[in-house]
C-alpha cells in the first residue's frame, strides 16, 4: 500500500513530520510492499485559497490509501474521507520513525479534522 | 471620465472626498455627475448624502450545481478550478462552496454536461439621486465573502445609461486587494487619499504600486489631516512625482461636521472652492494627457 505522509523537508526519512497538512511543502509516497519511496513537492503549498483540497487531491491522485500527517483541516479531512483514505496523527519525529509507529499500529488514526480551517 | 477614490488605509477620509467632492461637481456642472459608492461591504457615502433611492436589483451570481448521475468522476472541474472550490474522490465530486468565485469553467469544462448552473444571491444594488448627484451603491448579503461581483454587477448596472460626457466617481474599499482593483478597473485616473502619519505613508505606498506600477493609471493625492508631519507624505510624492491636488487641515471643526453626517461644502462655505479647484484638476488628468501625474 502506498503511505502519504506530510513532510517538513526533502531529506529522505530523515525529513521531519509536517504539523500541517495543505500548505506543507513535501509529501513521501512510501510503498509498503517494495520499501521504497519518492519524495514529491507539495503543489499546493502556495495556494491562493483552497490549500487543504489541492493537496488532499495530489494525494488521492498518488493512490495513496494512508495519509500520515501532523495535523489536518476540514476540507482536507473530507477530500480523503470520500476516498475512504484512513488519516493517521504524528505530532513529532521523522518519516523514518513514523513509518515505524504506524507499522506498530501505534499512530492514533483520526475520524475527524484535527485542526480548523486556515491552520495550514 | 471615470476617477476612483482610493486610499490604502482605512480612515484617511476618502467617502468624506468622495461625496462633497461628487456633490459640489454636480451643484455647477451641466454634464451628469455619478458618485458609486464601491464599498461594498460598509457602503457610507449615503450617510452624508441622503439620497432617495427609486431603482433597485437583486445581484446575483451563477453558482454551479453537481448532477451525481451524470458525472463518471473524471476530475476535470478539479482540474480547472483555478480556486480549489472542487475535489474528486472515490469517483465523486466534493464541492467546497465558500472557495467557489462562480467563474464558470467547470460547467464550460465538463465532459458529461453534469454540471448546470443557478442564481444565487450575493448583495442588493440601489440607484437614485441627492439633489442633482446621480448616486448608486451595492450592499454585500451578510455572511458572502466576495465583494468582487457585486462591485462589477453595480458598475455594469448603474451606468448602463450613463451619457458619454458624464463624470463619474468611484469610492472603493480600504486597501489594495481584489475590490479596490475591481473598482480601479476601467477608470481614468485615481485619487489617492491619505493622512500624515507613518500608517498613512505605508498603505500609500501599497496603493501607489496596484495605481501607478500595475494599473499605469494618472494620479493625485489628497492630504487629509494636514498638518505638522506633512513632510512624511511630500517627501514621496516628490520622488514618484505624484501632485498634492489637496489638503484638508487636521481641524476639531471638519471632525465635528462629519461626525453630523454633514457634508463639508455645505457646513463650511470656504472649503467649496478647494473641491472645486480638485475636480478641475483630475479632470486635466484625462487619457489624452497620460504624462501628468504618471
Amino acid at each position: 500500500m502506498q503511505i502519504a505522509i506530510s513532510l517538513q523537508e526533502n531529506n529522505g526519512l530523515d525529513s521531519a513530520v509536517s504539523p500541517i497538512f495543505g500548505r506543507c511543502p513535501y509529501f513521501m509516497l512510501y510503498d509498503t510492499e517494495t520499501g521504497t519511496f519518492q519524495i514529491k513537492e507539495n503543489s499546493a503549498k502556495s495556494a491562493a485559497g483552497g490549500a487543504g483540497v489541492q493537496a488532499a487531491q495530489m494525494v488521492v491522485n498518488e493512490g495513496a490509501q494512508a495519509v500520515i500527517s501532523g495535523n489536518l483541516g476540514p476540507k482536507a479531512h473530507s477530500v480523503l474521507a470520500s476516498a475512504q483514505i484512513k488519516i493517521f496523527q504524528c505530532e513529532s519525529g521523522n518519516a523514518k520513525t513514523a513509518l515505524e509507529q504506524f507499522q506498530q499500529q501505534a499512530l492514533s488514526s483520526l475520524s475527524g479534522p484535527s485542526a480548523p480551517m486556515h491552520s495550514g | 471620465m471615470r476617477i476612483a477614490i482610493a486610499s490604502g488605509k482605512g480612515g484617511t477620509g476618502k467617502t468624506t472626498i468622495a461625496a462633497n467632492l461628487a456633490q459640489s461637481c454636480a451643484r455647477r456642472s451641466k454634464n451628469e455627475v455619478w458618485l458609486l459608492d464601491c464599498d461594498v461591504e460598509a457602503p457610507n457615502a449615503a450617510l452624508f448624502l441622503q439620497p432617495t433611492f427609486d431603482q433597485e436589483k437583486e445581484s446575483i451570481r451563477l453558482m454551479p450545481i453537481f448532477n451525481q448521475e451524470k458525472c463518471d468522476g473524471c476530475g476535470h472541474c478539479a482540474q480547472v478550478c483555478t480556486y480549489n472550490a472542487i475535489a474528486v474522490a472515490g469517483g465523486k465530486v466534493i464541492f467546497f462552496k465558500e472557495l467557489c468565485h462562480a467563474c464558470g469553467s467547470c460547467t464550460l469544462n465538463c465532459p458529461q454536461a453534469a454540471i448546470t448552473e443557478e442564481p444565487e444571491t450575493i448583495g442588493w444594488l440601489q440607484a437614485g439621486h441627492s439633489d442633482e448627484l446621480n448616486f448608486a451603491q451595492g450592499k454585500l448579503k451578510i455572511g458572502f465573502s466576495s465583494p468582487v461581483p457585486v462591485i462589477r454587477d453595480l458598475k455594469k448596472w448603474a451606468l448602463q445609461n450613463a451619457s458619454q460626457e458624464a463624470l463619474i466617481f468611484l469610492d472603493a474599499s480600504p486597501g489594495c486587494t481584489c475590490p479596490v482593483v475591481e473598482t480601479l478597473r476601467d477608470a481614468d485616473a485615481a485619487l489617492l487619499v491619505t493622512e500624515p502619519t507613518p500608517f498613512g505613508l505605508h498603505d500609500l505606498k501599497l496603493i501607489v504600486q496596484v495605481v501607478q506600477d500595475q494599473m499605469e493609471l494618472p494620479c493625485g493625492v489628497v492630504l487629509n489631516k494636514s498638518g505638522e508631519n506633512d513632510g512624511l507624505i511630500e517627501d514621496f510624492c516628490t520622488e514618484k512625482q505624484i501632485p498634492i491636488l489637496m489638503r484638508l487641515p487636521l481641524s476639531r471643526q471638519i471632525a465635528q461636521v462629519y461626525s453630523e453626517g454633514t457634508l463639508l461644502i455645505d457646513a463650511l462655505p470656504e472649503l467649496e472652492k478647494p473641491f472645486q479647484m480638485l475636480a478641475d484638476q483630475l479632470q486635466s488628468f484625462e487619457k489624452q494627457n497620460p504624462e501628468v501625474g504618471k
